[in-house]
């Protein structure tokens, strides 16, 4: 019976552990980018990486998502004789919610799974000592533009699929429901205030923080997982885990910084 | 010249699991002096050489790199010491999704303020130095293992280091290039007056290069000598290595 207690000792050490290894790597990074010298292009080559190749899966998302608001909400709204809110309703969740949250889904299935990926075969194939061991801190050289690059990508991309979304909730409620269409921006812009926006562009910057920390600390730490993490097996159980603990900790957060920011 | 330690292995033991790699090893490199870590394989060479670096931490004993505990000192320390090693793995760890020019250039640009064109002279010796010329362009994956020890050298003599750490850095070349290599080592070391510490199977070629050799065996540093010491020591274990690696060279007189 022993055993059973042992079990769960040594799981709780392992995750202690690795919160701990989690948080000194998130800290280390972030000094890093404090510290000079500041290299700007390999910055430009991250947002390229992480935004810009990201722009069509969230121009597709963000339209449909918005279509399908449209669709949704007009339905609703006119239960109540409310159509004239479409507008106002499709932006608020958009920006508020959806927008962020959904963005950040994306960008952690296409962005964040490859940036764990990458790490963690430079740790295996011994690049990342290659680089302790040259004096080059890995963190600076690796971690500091992927950071920078997630905090300055997820608002814009975030923005992006905002504004899809609207034009996409006013193609199908003004286009295919005939709401009207003087009264779906009318009613958004008198709505929409710039707390909302704050809220938005405030989750969207701490998913990109988190994205990128947890995507990159587990395939920095590939040779401590447990169960061994080991060779290509090695990377991809930890690039899965990696993209199921940023999506949960998305969803998780949301909750937490909706209520902090409301 | 006044020899002194700037690497010391004392009692430095580890284990992984019930595996005991290293039972206590005792090792001195000298300041400027070439040492040569032989032994079979799978003994642990290159470990003794990731617990010098500071990549591995040891179970117990203490690893001093000049003068300080390796495993103790601060991130910053222990950046300031690396500034001074130039490494080459067992695998040459290149970064293999850059070019061979980014390779060898990389510690150029991150550590010092050198103008791209300085730069690009550089690295173009260092290959043409290793006889790798011509593959500027090409990705770690599209050359060859010997190829890759080759930019991997190159990489880690292009900054200068005060003290050098290769592992098997002539395994996989043909006989030519790794006396080629031989003769770049020891040019470059009256040059530069580096230490060096190499691992190697290359026995007795390597023995030329060396000024001190050490067996590893058992976990053990058997002897840390002389090559001409360690070939015709009585001591059992280094007798039967130096047999079997090199016949029975010594024994000659008795078989008259
Ligand atoms: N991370 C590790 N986990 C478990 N065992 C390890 C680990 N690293 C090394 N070992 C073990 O340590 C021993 C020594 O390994 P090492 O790589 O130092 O050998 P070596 O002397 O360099 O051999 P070779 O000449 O073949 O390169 C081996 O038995 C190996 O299995
Ligand atoms: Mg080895």
């Amino acid at each position: 019976m022993l055993g059973i207690f042992d079990r769960i000792g040594s799981a709780t050490l392992y995750y202690i552990n690795e919160v701990g290894r989690m948080g000194i790597f998130l800290f280390h990074s972030l000094v890093s980018i404090i510290r000079p010298p500041y290299k700007v292009w390999p910055v430009i080559r991250q947002v390229y990486i992480i935004g810009t190749l990201s722009i069509f899966v969230i121009l597709f998302t963000g339209a449909f998502t918005g279509m399908v608001l449209g669709l949704q909400g007009y339905h609703t709204l006119s239960k109540f004789g409310a159509e004239g809110l479409l507008g106002s309703a499709v932006a608020l969740s958009l920006i508020r919610e959806l927008g962020p949250v959904l963005a950040a889904l994306m960008v952690t299935g296409r962005a964040g799974s490859a940036i764990c990926a990458e790490i963690g075969v430079m740790r295996i194939s011994e690049q990342i000592d290659a680089l302790d061991c040259m004096a080059i801190d890995p963190h600076k050289y690796i971690m500091a533009p992927k950071f920078v690059a997630g905090i300055i990508s997820l608002p814009l991309l975030t923005a992006i699929f905002d504004v899809i979304g609207i034009l996409g909730g006013y193609l199908v409620g003004v286009g295919l429901l005939g709401a009207n269409e003087g009264t779906y921006f009318s009613s958004m812009y008198k709505d929409v205030e710039f707390n909302d926006v704050y809220m938005g562009f405030m989750k969207s910057l701490c998913f990109g923080l988190l994205i990128i920390w947890i995507c990159s600390s587990k395939g920095f730490f590939v040779h401590l997982t447990k169960g061994g993490g080991f060779g290509a097996e090695g990377v991809s159980r930890v690039t899965t885990n990696a993209v199921v603990l940023s999506s949960v900790s998305i969803l998780l957060f949301d909750y937490f910084l909706t209520s902090i920011l409301l | 010249m006044s020899e002194r330690p700037v690497v010391q292995l004392i009692d430095v033991r580890k284990s992984y699991g019930a595996q005991q790699v290293l039972k206590g090893v005792n090792l001195a490199i000298m300041e400027g002096k070439t040492t040569v870590i032989v032994g079979g394989s799978g003994q642990g060479k290159s470990q003794i050489i990731k617990h010098i670096l500071g990549l591995v931490r040891p179970d117990s004993g203490s690893v001093m790199v000049f003068g300080k505990e390796i495993s103790r000192v601060s991130m910053r320390e222990l950046k300031e010491i690396r500034t001074n090693f130039g490494v080459l793995f067992q695998n040459a760890a290149l970064f293999d999704s850059m070019t061979v020019f980014d390779n060898v250039a990389l510690p150029l640009r991150e550590r010092t303020k050198m103008p791209e064109e300085e730069i690009a002279k550089v690295v173009n010796e260092k290959l043409a130095m290793m006889d790798v010329e011509g593959t500027n362009d090409k990705y770690p994956a599209q050359l060859s293992g010997g190829m890759r020890k080759r930019v991997g050298l190159a990489r880690a003599l292009v900054l200068d280091p005060k003290i050098i750490f290769f592992d098997e850095p002539t395994t996989g070349l043909d006989v030519a290039k790794s006396n080629e290599i031989y003769r770049v080592f020891s040019r470059t070391q009256t040059q530069l007056g580096y230490t060096a510490v190499i691992v190697s199977h290359d026995v007795p070629k390597i023995f030329k290069l060396a000024d001190y050799v050490a067996l590893l065996h058992d976990g053990v540093i058997q002897a840390c000598l002389t090559p001409e010491e360690f070939q015709l020591s009585d001591d059992p274990v280094i007798k039967e290595f130096v047999e079997t690696t090199m016949g029975p060279l010594y024994s000659s007189e008795m078989e008259v």
